[in-house]
């Protein structure tokens, strides 16, 4: 009996088992998933949590509820990985030997990166909404925050859902808004990038969005420190910026183990082949979702698309095949602007967004890089669609892998 | 659209990044580093030939790890590229420049 185990039973690693528990002649192979924890998390709703809108119960659901009965999954934590050997060596002492090993282990804040950042003020005026527990706090200081200068902060790229902190603006201008006191916040949106949009079409479809909301934008503002005795974040050209409240996003990192067990870069990321998803310095060892270094946004959908390439891909693998499943980049993420709109992006690593129609040419019913109600329910309607179909590796109807070009205007 | 940079016909976007890295030469990043009034010293020739390798093995580019990279440290690299040091390497260097996904 040949052996599969997946690290990590988040949304790459719990798509995985449920593709490959149907692909795989299981009189030939087991399948082992590993992941510490319980819960499973919709993490796109700590976005929502700090506004009230999610409440906890919306988003954690057991990790058991979603792994196939005919998979084996192990709770409890891995010291390293010996990928020369072919085995995991587990905290407790004992050994799991594989023949192929996916890697999900997803990405994770590290605020400690950056000096000052968990100081004395975190969580008192310094956030983080990238986590639960982060969610959770914020949600309770805006609860009676009485406003001044709210500073949303990017500390660097590559950082899991690139427009979550711009949905955060949006969403934090409306919630003040709709608690009559809009006029005693002031917003500053700070990133290291260029600018909120750094792709020519999106900037300008996008850049009244900003205006329209009164937001302020910093940029190319690399973070050197937060100095929590004078509430500033400051750069290393030595700009001084002014907080009451900050909510930034931490550097993000791969899981720790990957520096532990010699297979990752200097953020933790595993170097993975871009298109095949085949770890580079190792041929039975595959990486999805977050956790790899691909130039891919690192999202939900990015893993979901990611899964079907993948599948095909071990599936070569397992008969000596070449690896002819190539993935390209594809992402599609709904935007959220506030007061019940949205937008709704779909690129790849080639092609950026663009305004069209989506998933059917001419028709929609979703608009592509538009404000518009109809996406705004696309995303909440997603939430369930996300527990439903997408965990349990259902294909979404009329969604391929690899981008579309079909409805979309390149010029 | 089309620019001539060092007497050579190349392809730039809007803001006058190269979108063909093939099209990069030596003294179309002298150029570019003119405009931005830098004169390459062999320390910015270092750093530049950093972030290349790195554009090609398709690795994100952040100041950090330039910082990190052994070749120079944040504040050199901010003494050595003024203004929006990372902005102005990629485009001397002929690679994009780093963006988000939208």
């Amino acid at each position: 009996m040949k052996r599969l185990v997946i690290l990590g039973a988040g949304t790459a690693g719990t798509m995985m088992a449920n593709h490959l528990h149907h692909k795989l002649n299981r009189k030939e192979w087991a399948i082992d998933i590993v992941d510490e924890r319980t819960e499973h998390h919709y993490q796109p709703g700590y976005l929502f949590l700090p506004f009230d809108i999610y409440q906890p119960e919306d988003i954690i659901k057991s990790i058991k509820d979603f792994i196939p009965s005919d998979v084996n999954l192990i709770t409890k934590k891995i010291d390293h990985i010996v990928a020369s050997d072919n085995y995991i060596q587990m905290a407790g002492g004992d050994q799991l030997h594989y023949d192929l090993l996916i890697i999900a282990t997803g990405a994770k804040i590290a605020p400690e990166e950056t000096e000052g950042m968990n100081g004395a003020e975190w969580q008192h005026t310094v956030f983080d909404f990238y986590t639960f527990e982060g969610a959770l706090a914020l949600r309770n200081k805006l609860r009676d925050w009485q406003g001044g200068h709210l500073v949303i902060h990017i500390t660097e790229m590559p950082i899991k859902c690139p427009v979550a902190p711009l949905e955060f603006a949006f969403l934090a201008d409306a919630y003040f808004k709709n608690k009559k006191m809009r006029d005693k916040v002031n917003i500053t949106y700070v990133t290291p990038l260029s600018g909120a949009f750094t792709k020519p079409k999106c900037t300008i479809a996008l850049d009244y969005l900003l205006k329209e909301k009164q937001i302020g934008i910093e940029i190319d503002f690399a973070i050197a420190e937060v100095n929590n005795e004078n509430k500033t974040i400051v750069d290393y050209g030595g700009k001084v910026i002014p907080f009451d409240l900050l909510v930034t996003v931490p550097t993000n990192k791969g899981d720790e183990l990957m520096a532990r067990s010699g297979l990752g870069d200097d953020l933790n990321y595993v170097p993975t082949n871009k298109e095949t998803l085949q770890s580079k310095d190792h041929s039975n060892i595959f990486v999805i979702g977050d956790a790899t270094n691909v130039p891919a946004s690192k999202a939900g959908s990015v893993a979901h698309f990611e899964a079907d390439i993948l599948t095909e891909n071990i599936l070569h693998f397992i008969k000596g095949e070449a690896l002819s499943a190539s993935f390209d980049g594809h992402a599609n993420c709904f935007i959220e602007t506030g007061n019940s709109k949205a937008l709704l992006i779909d690129f790849n690593y080639t092609h950026e967004p663009v305004k069209g129609t989506f998933p059917f040419a001419g028709i929609g019913p979703l608009q592509l890089l538009k404000e518009s109600r109809m996406n705004h329910w696309g995303k909440l309607a997603f939430r369930w669609i996300y527990w439903n179909v997408l965990l349990k590796g259902t294909p979404i109807p009329f969604v391929s892998a690899n981008m579309s070009t079909a409805g979309k205007n390149f010029n | 659209m089309e620019k001539t940079i060092a007497q050579k016909m190349v392809q730039v976007n809007e803001e006058g990044y190269l979108t063909n890295f093939a099209e990069w030469n030596k003294e179309i990043g002298e150029e570019i580093a003119k405009e931005n009034n830098i004169v390459l010293s062999p320390k910015h020739w270092e750093v530049i030939n950093y972030i290349q390798n790195e554009f090609k093995n398709d690795v994100p580019l952040t100041i950090r790890k330039i910082g990190k990279s052994g070749v120079v440290d944040i504040k050199e690299f901010y003494a050595l590229f003024p203004v929006g040091p990372l902005k102005t390497a990629t485009k001397i260097a002929g690679i994009p420049k780093p963006a988000s996904c939208i």
